[in-house]
């Protein structure tokens, strides 16, 4: 068999091509992500100004939230249909095809959820002068969202409630990622150097694209086959 | 080089045996360090100039937290360990070490929330350093739910080892961005844990009171590990004899 | 739990593993094909130890087990040509689906297939691989008369070209020279070498 094709572009190619075909269910996070953000002003204040300065952090828990229940699904349906363990035996490297998986669930949440994000943006009169840093900030720190909730997918992912326990095990991880998102935002509204930030969110990415396929491929491994 | 040692360390059965001899000396040197220490600390350590006699909590606060973040990495490197070596015994260990290590952690907050009340007026404050150890509450959480969550004994131990290790990368990140995050929203007045310049006096006991708290880590570490270790090997052959040795002891005593 | 099993496997030649339900032939397989890592012992391909020669054994396997690998919202089409690495429209596609008895079912989405249909197409793997040692875990199960003449002509085929099959059944095979091994089901079991 071709090497190439067993690698990073065949199941980044799959997994859009398999998520196309179930829109329905793929689109749900950015419309619970949109749709949750209105709870806010209903729940607190409609005042303009409180909405401001809470709106960086709604905005970021909200996208956390949407990314925790779309990571659920990552490997499921290859472990309930014998794919995965296809996957385990395939002789080339497994953290390409993860590598390529993970892209393209970011590719399904991450990257409509920064595109849905100034409307949120506007529904919590976040100033204008802050949309393009939370979509750069949105677009690294979604990508290092999924990278880590593919970790808790791959634990949980031979388990009955798995999701519960995703949520439990990643939510810790994601606090870094949630402080310099949601500065990036802040910074940018109180007229500093958002770039400082960002940068930090762009080394975490880097970070999580080399060490977490490493993870999730000793986690599928040593777990998944029973 | 010759390391049967090491593997040898790894028998359960070496484990039991090397404890029961030395664990009375660690129980009694564990009594000695903490009751020196909550006496001194507590009794005859002098009163602190702003805080008065409720800084003293600290004899609790501090240690409670040096425990609860080195006992996650010894946790940690416990399922390094398992899963390099595929030691069983290192698996007990990591799997004992996390309740002893939440506990810890909550003991810390719990004695931190006591701290706050009397110095600052509520139970709870948004400071960088209890910030981070509930983070490290919830990540203490995600090993223990883990362990429990698999049907395989075995799936549940690799999974464990491995989310261990994931946390022990990210704790420097933790801490490293709460302290960040912290000093960008200071609120004024609170600093929690500035305790640089102390006077030996309060440091004395303060040093008693953290290898009190190691001693009693291990102890705890080291019991809880035994149990494990009778529950895990209940089928073989010493550990009948053992529980036979014991009911003949018992009936000894009754007639 | 599997003790002390010793076996091995020539070009050439079909080997069926044996044993009651939970002995462990599943297991066995899984093992074989690294999906599972033993507690003991050692797989040697062509004389070397697996560590050497990873690669070129994992490129030579062929594993079906008990769940298809087939992904439902995808044709059966899209399925074989992802799984064997062909382009789309490929004619041994097409070809191979003609011979499982589903001609124009190449473009029906599999969920729309029923078992006994998804099952012929994942078993249409057969006739595209190119892997020289099959592990077949029941690749009997819920086939009709009809589908076991199917495999057993395909593994003729594969073996009298040099191949090798390990196969998993309860059911005895209608085939000539197939070597058995036997799992026996305790775990103080003595598995004997075929």
């Amino acid at each position: 068999m071709p090497e190439s094709n067993r690698g990073f572009s065949a199941y980044f190619r799959r997994d859009l091509l398999l998520a196309y075909r179930r829109r329905g269910e793929v689109a749900s996070p950015v419309i619970f992500f949109v749709m949750v953000a209105t709870l806010i002003p209903l729940g607190v204040t409609p005042e303009p100004d409180s909405l401001k300065e809470m709106a960086p952090g709604i905005i970021w828990v909200m996208a956390l939230l949407a990314t925790l229940l779309s990571a659920e699904g990552l490997f499921v349906s290859d472990y309930k249909d014998g794919s995965l363990e296809q996957l385990l035996i395939s002789p080339n490297l497994l953290v390409m095809p993860i590598f390529g998986k993970v892209t393209a669930h970011w590719i399904t949440t991450g990257l409509p959820l920064t595109l849905a994000s100034p409307l949120i943006a506007l529904m919590l009169s976040l100033p204008s002068v802050a949309y393009l840093p939370m979509m750069a900030g949105l677009a690294l720190g979604t990508g290092c969202l999924s990278f880590l909730a593919a970790i808790g997918a791959a634990l949980t992912v031979s388990l009955q409630k798995g999701s519960l326990l995703l949520t439990l095990i990643v939510m810790p991880l994601y606090m870094p990622v949630i402080i310099f998102g949601s500065a990036v935002v802040q910074y940018s509204i109180d007229g500093m150097a958002w770039s400082g930030p960002l940068a930090i969110l762009g080394a975490m990415l880097t970070a999580a694209i080399a060490l977490c396929p490493l993870a999730i491929a000793a986690v599928l491994r040593l777990t998944t086959i029973n | 080089m010759n390391w049967t040692w090491f593997y040898r360390m790894g028998s359960p059965l070496w484990f039991y045996q090397s404890t029961s001899r030395w664990l009375p000396l660690l129980s009694l040197i564990t009594l000695a360090l903490l009751t020196a220490g909550l006496a001194w600390g507590l009794g005859f350590a002098p009163e602190d100039a702003k805080q008065g006699n409720s800084f003293r909590i600290i004899y609790l606060h501090v240690p409670a937290s040096f425990l609860a973040l080195a006992g996650y990495f010894l946790m940690a490197i416990a399922g390094a360990i398992g899963l390099i070596w595929k030691m069983k015994l290192s698996y007990i260990v990591m799997k004992c070490a996390a309740p002893i290590g939440a506990a810890l952690t909550f003991l810390a907050l719990f004695t931190g929330a006591v701290w706050g009340k009397p110095t600052w007026g509520s139970y709870w404050v948004w400071d960088a350093r209890i910030t981070s150890m509930l983070i490290l509450l919830f990540l203490y959480f995600g090993v223990l739910a883990l362990q429990y969550a698999f049907n395989s004994q075995e799936a549940g131990n690799k999974a464990s080892a491995v989310l261990a290790l994931v946390g022990t990368v990210n704790i420097p990140i933790i801490y490293k961005s709460v302290d960040w995050w912290f000093t960008l929203h200071q609120p004024s007045t609170i600093k929690l844990t500035s305790a640089p310049s102390m006077h030996p006096d309060m440091f004395q006991p303060l040093l008693v009171m953290i290898l009190g708290f190691y001693c009693f880590y291990a102890l705890a570490l080291i019991l809880a590990v035994r149990v494990e270790i009778l529950k895990r090997e209940s089928k073989t052959a010493w550990v009948r004899e053992l529980v036979e040795q014991l009911g003949r002891q018992k009936m000894g005593v009754k007639q | 739990m599997i003790n002390d099993a010793c076996l091995t496997l020539n070009d050439g030649e079909i080997l069926q593993i044996e044993g009651p339900n939970g002995s462990g032939k599943t297991t066995l397989l899984r093992i074989l094909t690294t999906a599972l890592q033993p507690s003991g012992g050692e797989i040697l391909y062509q004389g070397q130890i697996l560590s050497e020669c990873r690669f070129d054994y994992l490129s030579n396997i062929l594993f079906l087990g008990h769940q298809s690998a087939l992904k439902l919202t995808l044709t059966a089409e899209e399925n074989l040509s992802w799984i064997t690495s062909e382009l789309p429209g490929s004619i041994s596609v097409l070809n191979a689906l003609e011979r499982v008895g589903l001609r124009g079912y190449s473009d029906i989405p599999c969920h729309s297939l029923s078992a006994g249909q998804q099952r012929r197409v994942a078993l249409a793997r057969l006739l595209l691989s190119n892997a020289k040692i099959w592990f077949l875990d029941e690749p009997f199960a819920a086939l009709d008369g009809q589908g076991v003449k199917f495999v057993e002509q395909c593994m003729e085929r594969h073996v009298n070209g040099g191949g090798a099959v390990m196969l998993t059944t309860h059911q005895p095979i209608g085939m000539e020279s197939v070597r058995r091994y036997s799992l026996v089901d305790s775990s103080d079991g003595e598995a004997l070498d075929a």
